[in-house]
């Protein structure tokens, strides 16, 4: 099997692993699991007081998506960009 | 030389971009929820292997300089992974770590500065992690599990399992002890009525059953990506002593 088959292979898994969730559990939340294990520190030890808060909160759920966006974005530009100039050199070579 | 500062300028556009991306990041412990007792001593903890991973990095990068081309890599991967949040047959969502790819190629001790870096970031504008758990955060995806996915790299490669399997095993081991560490510094400072066991089992539930599914994915993109890398950038790799 070439390569770009077997990482097409292993790339819909991928997807599919991601995707599973939604399908399958309609009723879900999908919260984070950060915010779940706060809400645990808390039923645990009912008196434990968080003794620092966060300096900064960014302001909306907007805002946060579109950061995300772009910081995925150009994390992915980046390692193409890589892949890109490794695979030419290959070329090259030839 | 200018592809060098090429990389380096965007790689600095990366973190700064990321500097004002609020991620969710599930793995973290949040802001003030350690005690100062363990938020001290997690960082005190930390900061030899930081010392270390610049020193180990300052020296790998003189002794090859192109493996600098694949560190941007790992930093990119590692970004681009925390930007996904992915649901969980939990119900809840998490994301990857994506420091085993960095493990894999540097060494254990290499992505405890890369870790610092994005942690630090995240305490700092994202109201994600926090400043006060930041010693104990790096310490589970910034030394932990890059230890694991090395440890477990370089122990299955020796049994002589392909290249692939190694990998996956890797990434997905190191994945999931980051979040076994998280869960085993939360159940330390908050036992559950006395026992550090049941708490630990609590919050193992918590954070690597939501994980386990998104381990595999982490696992299966990183072998994706490494193939890539040798096949085409096997000189790098041979130079690193990886293949």
């Amino acid at each position: 099997m070439k390569l770009w088959q077997k990482n097409i292979i292993l790339l819909i898994v991928a997807v599919a692993i991601c995707l599973l969730p939604i399908l399958l559990l309609k009723d879900a939340e999908f919260a984070g699991a950060d915010g779940i294990a706060e809400t645990a520190v808390l039923e645990m030890n009912d008196s434990y007081q968080p003794w620092f808060t966060p300096i900064f909160e960014p302001p909306s759920g907007e805002i946060e998506s579109l950061l995300f966006c772009v910081q995925a974005a150009i994390g992915a530009g980046v390692i193409g960009f890589i892949f890109g100039r490794m695979t030419r050199k290959k070329d090259e070579n030839n | 030389m200018k592809m060098k500062s090429g990389l380096l300028g965007m790689w600095l556009v990366l973190i700064v971009i990321f500097a004002f991306t609020p991620t969710a990041n599930a793995m973290h412990i949040m802001e003030g929820f350690l005690p100062p007792a363990w938020s001290i001593a997690w960082g005190v903890i930390c900061v030899p292997f930081v010392v270390a991973a610049f020193i180990f990095l300052k020296k790998k990068l003189t002794e090859t300089p192109k493996s600098f081309v694949l560190l941007a890599l790992c930093g990119a991967f590692a970004f681009v992974l925390s930007a996904l949040k992915i649901p969980s047959f939990m119900g809840s969502c998490s994301h990857p770590t994506g420091v085993a790819l960095g493990a894999i190629l540097f060494g254990p001790f290499a992505m405890a500065l890369v870790s610092l870096i994005v942690l630090l970031f995240q305490a700092l504008l994202l109201a994600h992690g926090g400043l006060t758990t930041l010693g104990a955060n790096n310490f589970s995806m910034g030394i932990a599990g890059p230890i694991v996915a090395f440890a477990v790299y370089k122990g299955l490669r020796k049994a002589k399992v392909s290249l692939s399997i190694s990998v996956f095993c890797a990434a997905f081991l190191g994945d999931l002890a980051t979040y076994i560490v998280a869960a085993l510094q939360l159940a330390l400072a908050h036992p559950e009525e006395g026992s550090v066991m049941a708490s630990f089992i609590k919050f193992l539930s918590i954070f690597a059953l939501t994980q386990i599914p998104l381990a595999v994915c982490e696992g299966l993109v990183t072998v994706v990506v490494f193939g890539i890398i040798a096949k085409y950038s096997k000189k790098e790799l041979q130079a690193l002593k990886i293949l």
